[in-house]
């Protein structure tokens, strides 16, 4: 006959009756603690954001016009979508407009960031910084109102100053070209601070010591460039095309302020679209399907980034 | 050098171009050539400016919705991007990559059904209906999280031992260390929202709620070939506290931008 002696823990508070049961209420304490502090930003998102992504989905799948009830037409709205040559125009004009403001935003931003690298002086390097930065600050909307004064065909600083160069003045607002060539440069010249910053970072992260030996070895600034400092900098030209294409293809403040749409429906973006669907058309599930159609849209164009970027950006 | 110098100088032209138009008088908004020093500032535009119209209402409307939504940003994820970073609960894992994931949805896809939700609580026409939509920072809590994990667990460690509650851990030390990430969160979440004109645009409808950019839009339609100067002086008094805040923490826009690309 043997006795088992057991040996307990010493514990300090009376309430445990088994090991381990102390760390698994420590662990709900700080569970708890966790779910509190994130509930409010979670809250948030899941009623704001979350909840409404799906919402807009099934909204979809409605006919409502807010007065009276919603009516469930399943896909039709889709259906007549792609017939719908309003939205079909739009997202060619919305695609057009993106893919010309994202290539001069990511190949100005850099060209002015690789010149700015090579100022030493700091005073020069803020003043420049400040200087590209600062449209950056202003509203979209009320600098439209500013830019629309600035490209009047006949009292607009812009065309007074290109014939002063014996070049022709052009038309800005009132013509289809012009337009559209208008709100590129507008939304180019406000966003161009965001690339040239992130691109100043990028360069400055580039070791010098690569550059210093391709040097010695001979190589040309171009060579320089295509060859060490571009694949380098790759991650941030990508970030910069996805979210610069996301951001131009929702294109709403400068063509609702400077041209409605217009002329005719020369710079009417899909975003324009949903708002006038929406909001002045009272045409709630149509103007969501729209909305979906441009989601996918967007999801779509990231998802090809993405793949295309495997071939061509460096990660190190 | 040059080159950059006639970037320089083409990038600033607008805005300073919006200035001294501002300071002429109505009259001769569009003398051509344009008279980039004004020779006289009318300095009585911009007290006309707050006369003749509700330019003090935007602004203050702007105040206060700013506001009122980098608050909540700061104090909504601060409180979030620790607890992902720093705590340890089930389903985080899920729950912050849901919150990840709606961090890429473009607010055009969602800007719908948030209006209806507004208008099924009584909201339309709210400031209120501005704000709240606003405090879901999901990229707040990303860019918190991250400056959460770069922290020591150590300092946290051994205050526990110590005998510190996991709130006192976190409001006694490790926000009091999150002044950068906060400051660059106030920063970007200020620059995103004080130049807001589209959302303004569907939730207001009276015009003594609204912002400064759409208060500035709307002043041009009512006023159509009036005066420029006045609408100007608006303009230039909408960009003065972004000028102002830039100027004080510029390396947190900076930082602001650099962060958000390490996606």
């Amino acid at each position: 006959m043997s006795t088992v002696t057991q040996v307990r823990a010493p514990h300090t508070s009376g309430a445990r009756t088994t090991p381990g049961s102390g760390r698994r209420r420590a662990a709900r304490r700080e569970a708890a603690f966790g779910y509190a502090m994130a509930s409010l930003s979670l809250i948030a998102v899941f009623v704001f954001t979350a909840g409404p992504i799906v919402a807009s989905f099934v909204l979809a799948l409605f006919k409502w016009d807010i007065i009276s009830s919603p009516e469930f037409v399943g896909l039709r709205n889709f259906q007549t979508l792609v017939h719908d040559q309003t939205v079909t125009k739009s997202l060619a004009v919305t695609l057009g407009l993106a893919v010309a403001i994202v290539a001069l935003q990511v190949g100005l931003g850099l060209g002015l960031a690789l010149l700015v690298a090579q100022r030493t002086s700091k005073v020069a390097r803020t003043i420049f910084r400040t200087a590209f930065f600062l449209p950056l600050l202003a509203s979209a909307a009320s600098i439209s109102i500013v830019m629309s004064y600035l490209f009047d065909q006949h009292f607009g600083v812009i065309n007074y100053y290109l014939t002063m160069l014996h070049l022709p003045a052009v038309s800005w607002l009132s013509s289809t070209g012009g337009a559209t060539a208008t709100i590129v440069l507008v939304a180019v010249w406000q966003q161009l601070g965001f690339t040239f910053i992130l691109f100043v970072a990028a360069l400055g992260a580039v070791p010098p010591d690569i550059l210093e030996a391709a040097k010695v070895d001979g190589a040309t600034p171009a060579r320089l460039f295509w060859r060490i400092k571009l694949p380098l900098i790759s991650p941030s030209v990508l970030f910069a095309s996805v979210v610069g294409l996301i951001n131009a293809m929702q294109l709403f403040d400068q063509p609702y302020v400077m041209t409605k749409g217009g002329p005719g429906d020369a710079t009417y973006t899909t975003v324009l679209v949903v708002y006038q669907t929406a909001f002045q058309n009272l045409q709630f599930g149509y103007a969501s399907a729209i909305s979906v159609l441009l989601f996918v849209v967007l999801l779509l164009i990231t998802a090809v980034q993405f793949t295309v970027s495997r071939k061509w950006v460096f990660y190190s | 050098m040059l080159v950059l110098t006639i970037a320089a100088v083409l990038v600033v032209a607008p805005i300073a171009w919006a200035v001294s138009t501002s300071l002429r008088t109505p009259a001769t908004s569009f003398d051509l050539p344009p008279h980039w020093i004004p020779t006289h500032p009318v300095w009585s535009n911009y007290s006309a400016a707050f006369d003749k119209v509700p330019l003090a209402t935007f602004i203050l409307n702007s105040v206060v919705v700013t506001g009122l939504i980098v608050a909540g940003q700061l104090i909504t994820s601060t409180m979030s991007g620790y607890a992902f970073a720093m705590v340890r609960f089930r389903g985080q894992k899920a729950l912050f990559a849901i919150i990840l994931a709606t961090m890429m949805v473009p607010l055009q896809t969602t800007i719908i059904p948030v209006f209806l939700l507004i208008r099924y609580l009584g909201l339309t026409d709210s400031r209120l209906s501005l704000v709240l939509p606003a405090v879901a920072g999901a990229f707040g809590t990303f860019l918190m999280r991250q400056y959460f994990l770069q922290m020591p667990r150590e300092l946290g460690e051994a205050a526990r031992v110590d005998g510190a509650s996991h709130w006192q851990v976190f409001s006694r030390i490790y926000a009091r260390l999150a002044f950068a990430p906060m400051a660059t969160l106030a920063v970007l979440t200020y620059a995103a929202y004080w130049n807001e004109f589209f959302r303004p645009l569907i939730f207001l409808q009276t015009s003594s709620k609204f912002t400064l950019p759409l208060g500035l839009v709307s002043l041009q339609g009512y006023f159509g070939t009036g005066s420029v100067s006045i609408v100007l002086a608006g303009v230039v008094i909408a960009l003065i506290p972004s000028v102002l805040i830039f100027a004080a923490a510029q390396r947190y826009f900076v930082e602001g931008i650099v962060a958000g690309s390490f996606r």
